[in-house]
């Protein structure tokens, strides 16, 4: 095949990731959008196996290579639970970083493989970029293991800080960057590995300072990382294919970023520069009132929804930590039997990586069409009855829009306050991660439902069905 | 008198004519050698080719993101993992070259990196995405 003619098809293939993307703009057709990734990426290993003159023999190991990943990858993408999405992402993160930092090593030692020069001599511009696409690679690989340890709970999710924390790392960055201009200079071996062995602590260093609960953040982050890796390597490989979807990815990844830290008020830089949640509870220091809090029973709870007209619902991770999302919908499927008009309402942050309650609830076969976002709802909470907190805190604290010594002011929270009447489902009167106390517990129209979020769904069921 | 003023005229403007002639071929001369040297290093760079690309596709990245809904934004993430393992065809490469056992390692590693991405991004992304159900009327 010629070379013309196969960029040609890494056009097409451009073409069918680009469709992809397009398609998740509606539930619709995304499913077709994920054939035509499919499709891409099928073109685009077919192409590639088809250009290369000497493949001989090699094809047996690749088709093998494929088989034992495409297995493997088959195997854990069947059984993953949905909670357990946001530490699967990362874990994948980890792979695309780790093969571009081998496809790396290859092109460094074997660079007429891929046009770029001989061992010893390879063109300059090439030595910058493959440098570039390792360090990406090599950060991506150990940051995304730390971000994976952190989600699964095999670290704290508490964030690790130390003096000098950031001066090292932009100590860091600063040898690699000098690295890199050596191994432009000389090409030498040492030089190489250097930015990989710097690029890999850099990696961990970077992750370990952010808490848990800006892990949407970071997992973002990370996504955005992966796809920069891919077009690095592209860079290296002069194959447009990678550098466009390469692209595609860093784009996604970092917008991602933007809407998760918008949802929190919070800077990127201020994320990771880490830290947050690791300070004692601080700030709130407004008055409260007479602290004293009105608890409810599931059949309160069942009588005063089962006689609203309007009920919107506000879920929280503690919600899927619960694994209360069944017996929720199932609570909801009565309340609109008995012709209750209820509603999903989804903070940006509410699960541990972007959209991934609207995934809880549709794996409860919650239908779609009944969740929104909070930007669609926060203005009906005014005409209704009943708003039910389930598993969710700080994302609903009033303190945010009053209170400007409180360190979650500004961040865009649900009116779930504007409410007729509040249920709150809790498992203690706890404070959210961020340590703040909430003022909507002690508010006369909060009903308390303290207990495990499936039990008091199931409690509610009950009541209902009576 | 005027006869010689002009042959002399003549004379002059011939000789001025034979040194911009000389001038004209010196300058084309070197203009020739220029155009060849810039047929040498002046092809378009890759680099400059892969910039272009480069810009343009974060372009049609950030329209293309805009417009994905918020709710599908996980399936997104699973999507886009599983793309960005394009990267496959850099190990294809280096593992179907032949003739370097440390490209040869490197590539079957790679693609079976990839590979692990390639098919569990997907079929994650096709789970979220079949969980996605309008409401029953």
């Amino acid at each position: 095949m010629s070379v013309n003619f196969a960029a040609l098809l890494y056009l097409v293939a451009s073409v069918f990731f680009i469709l992809a993307l397009k398609g998740l703009s509606h539930p619709e057709t995304s499913r077709r959008g994920n054939t035509f990734g499919i499709i891409g990426m099928a073109l685009a290993i077919v192409t590639t196996l088809l250009v290369l003159p000497e493949i001989g023999l090699s094809l047996v190991g690749i088709l093998a290579a494929v088989l034992i990943g495409g297995t493997i990858g088959t195997v854990i993408a069947m059984r993953v639970e949905m909670t357990a999405l946001p530490q699967l992402v990362a874990a994948f993160h980890s792979l695309v970083g780790l093969a571009a930092v081998f496809v790396a090593v290859a092109a460094f030692y074997n660079p007429s493989a891929y046009g770029i020069g001989s061992p010893g001599d390879i063109k300059l511009s090439s030595l910058i970029e493959m440098s570039i696409g390792t360090a990406i690679g090599a950060i991506t690989f150990t940051g995304s293991i730390i971000a994976f340890a952190k989600l699964q709970g095999i670290m704290s999710g508490k964030p690790i800080v130390f003096p000098g924390q950031h001066w090292l790392n932009l100590a860091l960055g600063i040898i690699t960057v000098l690295l890199v201009i050596w191994l432009a200079s000389s090409e030498a071996d040492a030089a190489f590995w250097l930015i990989v062995a710097i690029s890999l602590a850099l990696g961990i260093l970077i992750i370990i300072p952010i808490g848990g609960a800006d892990m949407p953040v970071v997992i973002s982050m990370l996504n955005s990382y992966s796809g920069w890796a891919a077009a690095g390597i592209g860079f290296t490989l002069e194959n447009n294919l990678l550098i466009i979807a390469g692209s595609l990815v860093g784009s996604s990844g970092a917008i991602l970023s933007y809407i998760m830290c918008k949802g929190m008020n919070r800077s990127f830089f201020n994320v990771i520069l880490g830290g947050f949640g690791g300070e004692a509870a601080a700030g709130g220091g407004a008055d409260l009132g007479d602290r004293t809090y009105h608890q409810g029973s599931a059949e309160d709870a069942a009588f005063m929804m089962k006689n609203a007209d309007r009920v919107i619902i506000v879920p929280g991770y503690g919600m899927a930590v619960a694994q209360a999302q069944h017996a929720l919908r199932e609570m909801a499927d009565l309340l609109k039997e008995d012709g209750v008009d209820v509603k999903y309402a989804i903070h940006p942050v509410a699960g541990r990586m972007p959209g991934h309650m609207n995934v809880l609830l549709a794996e409860a076969n919650v239908p779609y069409d009944e969740v929104f976002e909070m930007d669609e709802l926060n203005r009906e909470f005014g005409e209704t009855d009943v708003a039910f907190v389930i598993g969710a805190n700080d994302v609903t604290n009033p303190v945010a829009k009053t209170d400007k010594t409180s360190p979650i002011y500004g961040m865009p929270v649900l009116n779930v306050d504007e409410a007729q009447n509040v249920l709150f489902v809790k498992r203690s009167m706890g404070s959210g991660y961020a340590g703040i106390d909430n003022p909507l517990f002690y508010m006369d129209k909060t009903r308390m439902l303290l207990a495990d979020a499936k039990k008091m769904c199931e409690d509610i069921v009950k009541a209902l069905e009576q | 008198m005027q006869h010689e003023a002009l042959a002399q005229r003549v004379d002059a403007l011939l000789a001025e004519a034979q040194a911009l002639s000389q001038e004209v071929a010196r300058l084309s001369a070197e203009h020739g050698g220029a155009a060849i040297q810039a047929a040498e290093h002046g092809a378009l760079s890759p680099l400059v080719v892969g910039l272009t690309v480069l810009v343009l596709a974060i372009f049609v990245g950030y329209h293309v993101v805009w417009s994905v809904t918020p709710a599908l934004h996980s399936p997104l993430m699973g999507v886009t993992n599983a793309i960005s393992s394009v990267i496959i065809v850099g190990g294809l490469i280096a593992a179907g070259s032949g003739g370097n056992l440390t490209s040869d390692i490197m590539g079957f590693l790679a693609v079976l990196l990839a590979s692990v991405n390639i098919f569990g991004g997907f079929l994650v992304t096709h789970r979220m995405l079949s969980m996605f159900k309008k409401k029953k009327r």
